[in-house]
């Protein structure tokens, strides 16, 4: 490990503001700047900052598509798109949030959390870069195709949002896009398993430093389940959109999707929770409660992840029940990670707390440095999981699920999940990190303190909106979803359907303001000039019951792919068979070009 | 490993949790008899429906028993859009619904009837209907630039106004 600072506690507070143990002072100042990530790694610190810049220019394009989403579908003002071209607006918000900007800013995260774990640079910065620009032509491609939807004369579309469910077809550019995206984060996290080889050699017998461990496991899930997607896209959709193959079936193709679409949710998850479990317990003032059952829970997450694709198919026909089944209890097995994070991450957090002079059964809430967006961000993140999570087991339950599928209750629930679990701890780690790649100190301190909790009542407002909207029946996906017959009527539980309505556009608009400052604040600091502190520092405290206190084979990541690999062998190879057994292509359906 | 006390009830709560949501639902399933969409409904090659589907609508196959078939196309329910779907209070009704062209949605609003229409494939839900009433059906997946316009209903209506013989077609 590098020299720690004197203090573990945290130091990120500006001058003047520090509470409590903060070391402060002209000593801690030199330790924090020789500590910068960027003195130590400034080719990987460049790299990192090329992968946030593709995202957060991602994030903001797509939060504005958001916001107009917001504003039409609840009528509250739809004079900026027509209801047609709803539909480009929300491919452009899917595919730039749920896809580029998550890919992008994992990718970078990665790399930086490697490289400080291992305390080396990557196995090969020119692959690293090859990954970023394949990931960046691939984004170019698809984000060139979802846009020309807006001009009908270039008779270029990919209006088939991100789950691009054929027969609808998209231009192929739009799958040769995707396509890229993915082959270009296998290609990233090949780094990582190589800079992995190498600290190995160099290390033989001590254990995998708890990042990179994470990071690897969390890659192996992807490998795993990406490799649905890929082959829909190669195999099927790339030839089908060239006219090669006339036909594909649209089951097997939705089957190929789930397989991937679920676990993806877990790769946006487990960025947000390496950030949960190593580096808020630092910015709440302690440390880590336990780093064993930290990889359990990432072994976990390895072997469930994948083999849960149909509970997003349980409505869909030709899928026997008994495949559901087994999807859903592996689903609801996949409670167990999760609700162990919420006891060590809220367990490391008190820690910290206590350290900071807290005291009592909840007194010690209010230690907690509430004031500093990087730890507020996060915790307010994580409380917003704990009610996705909630609805998510609503979402897993199959027969409950009848009432709220595809109704405005799913968006509602994933805008709790990816749309703050992750994004807000995304905001939130980058008021931390972004200093430490860029070397310039976080600007505009009052706004970012602001800004989590603005995102905090906008989700607050948009998404228990969305939720009860859905148990309504209000379907997701429209551009306008009342009823034009007159006879028919959404009959909602609690609440009217103006106020839900109403609630929905405020938190749009709330969401898109807390985004706005988020961008404003990063963009000020990036272009700042270099100063003479960083104010944060990236050391992180030795957990309270470290790794030697948990079992080898825990390391053992071959082991746990063979078992993952098995696990997704028994859910998906009867099913997959009994689609295939009429042929690859039966029942197949003529192309309908968007 | 050493795992803390309260770690430990904590896990068993939760593994308690677990088995209770899983048990609640295969509860709903034997003792309730709540079915899932599963593959009885069979293939169809979407591209050319079997008769069945050529001229959709609501028949009686037994006393009190209904069969309805409904092609969904962009943009309309074939019955229940141009002509809305009509059922006679009392009844019990299987449902047949298949695509023509791409993926649609077939939702009762605000209740547990609900589908996936995938071509290709024949969704197939038996529901009762208890009380007279108008039900809207939403199209639930996004087909195209119309879809916000793919909508239709259903009406459960009295015995005595319902025509068993020519359905509502």
């Amino acid at each position: 490990m590098s020299t720690p600072p004197a203090d573990d506690a945290e130091t990120d507070a500006a001058p003047g503001t520090g509470t409590g143990t903060g070391t402060g002072g002209a000593t801690s100042v030199d330790a924090e700047n020789r500590l910068a990530f960027l003195e130590r790694y400034p080719g990987v610190a460049q790299l990192v900052r090329a992968f946030f810049l593709v995202a957060f220019g991602a994030l903001g394009v797509g939060g504005l598509f958001g916001l107009v989403q917001a504003l039409h579908r609840t009528g509250v003002y739809r004079g900026l798109i027509s209801s047609g071209d709803y539909y480009t607006v929300l491919t452009g918000h899917g595919v730039l949030l749920a896809l580029v900007f998550t890919t992008f800013f994992i990718a970078g995260l990665f790399f930086w959390a490697v490289t400080r774990s291992l305390e080396r640079r990557p196995y090969s910065m020119r692959l690293a870069w090859t990954a970023f620009w394949l990931m960046l032509l691939g984004t170019v491609m698809a984000a060139v195709t979802i846009l020309a939807g807006f001009v009908p004369a270039w008779g270029i579309s990919a209006d088939v949002l991100f789950t691009f469910y054929p027969p609808l077809q998209a231009n192929p550019l739009f799958y040769v896009g995707a396509a890229l995206l993915i082959v270009g984060s296998w290609l990233a996290g090949a780094n990582y398993f190589l800079s992995y080889r190498e600290w190995r050699r160099d290390n033989p017998g001590e254990r995998i430093p708890l990042q990179t461990f994470m990071v690897l496991t969390t890659m192996l899930m992807w490998y795993l389940s990406s490799i649905g997607v890929a082959v829909e896209v190669v195999v099927f959709l790339i030839p089908w959109s060239l006219g090669i193959f006339p036909e594909v079936d649209s089951l097997t193709m939705r089957t190929l999707f789930w397989y991937f679409g679920h676990p993806v949710v877990y790769f946006w998850l487990l960025p947000a929770y390496v950030v949960w479990y190593t580096i808020m317990p630092k910015l709440a003032g302690g440390r880590l409660f336990s780093d064993p059952l930290a990889r359990v829970v990432f072994v976990l997450f390895l072997l469930l992840s994948t083999p849960t694709g149909f509970h997003h198919q349980y409505l869909d026909p030709g899928i026997p029940e008994g495949f559901k089944f087994i999807a859903m209890t592996n689903t609801m097995m996949l409670l167990l990670p999760s609700l162990l994070t919420a006891f060590t991450v809220v367990a490391s957090i008190e820690h910290g707390a206590r350290q900071r002079g807290g005291s009592g059964r909840l007194g010690w809430l209010t230690s907690l440095p509430w004031d500093r967006p990087a730890f507020s961000g996060c915790a307010l993140a994580g409380l917003m999981f704990a009610a996705g999570g909630f609805s998510g087991m609503i979402n897993a339950g199959m027969n409950i699920n009848y009432l709220i599928h595809n109704t405005l209750w799913v968006p509602g629930h994933f805008h709790l999940t990816v749309g703050t679990a992750f994004a807000l701890t995304v905001m939130a780690v980058s008021y931390w990190l972004v200093p430490q790649i860029t070397g310039k100190e976080l600007r505009h301190r009052t706004l970012a303190a602001v800004q989590p909790f603005l995102w905090f009542i906008g989700m607050v407002l948009m998404s228990n909106a969305m939720h009860r909207a859905g148990l309504a029946g209000v379907p997701r996906r429209t551009a306008e979803p009342e009823f034009n017959v007159a006879s028919a009527n959404f009959d909602t539980v609690v609440g009217s359907y103006g106020e839900m309505r109403l609630q929905i556009a405020v938190g749009g608009v709330l969401l898109f303001v807390s985004l706005a400052l988020f961008l404003y604040v990063m963009a000020t600091t990036w272009l700042a000039r270099r100063g003479e502190r960083l104010s944060v520092n990236g050391h992180i405290p030795e957990p309270l019951s470290g790794a030697e206190n948990g079992p080898r084979v825990l390391d053992n990541l071959k082991l746990w792919f063979a078992i993952a690999v098995v696990l997704v062998a028994l859910a998906y190879t009867l099913p997959l068979v009994e689609m295939f057994s009429n042929g690859v292509f039966w029942p197949g359906s003529s192309p309908i070009p968007v | 490993m050493e795992i803390h006390r309260f770690e430990k009830v904590w896990l068993a709560l939760s593994l308690v949790l677990i088995v209770a949501f899983v048990g609640t639902i295969t509860y709903g399933t034997i003792n309730e008899g709540i079915q899932m969409v599963d593959a009885s409904g069979g293939t169809v090659n979407p591209d050319d429906l079997p008769a069945a589907f050529d001229d959709p609508g609501v028949e009686k196959v037994g006393p009190g028993e209904y069969e309805v078939y409904v092609v969904a196309n962009r943009f309309a329910f074939n019955p229940g859009t141009a002509n809305p779907i009509r059922v006679p209070v009392g009844s019990t009704v299987t449902f047949y619904v298949t695509s023509g062209d791409v993926v649609h949605g077939f939702n009762l609003a605000g209740t547990n009837l609900n589908t996936m229409v995938i071509p290709g494939q024949v969704a197939e839900l038996t529901t009762q209907f208890d009380e007279r009433g108008t039900y809207g059906i939403v199209c639930h997946e996004y087909c195209g630039s119309g879809h916000h316009r793919m909508e239709g209903t259903l009406q459960v209506v009295p015995r005595s106004q319902f025509n068993a013989t020519e359905g509502t077609a």
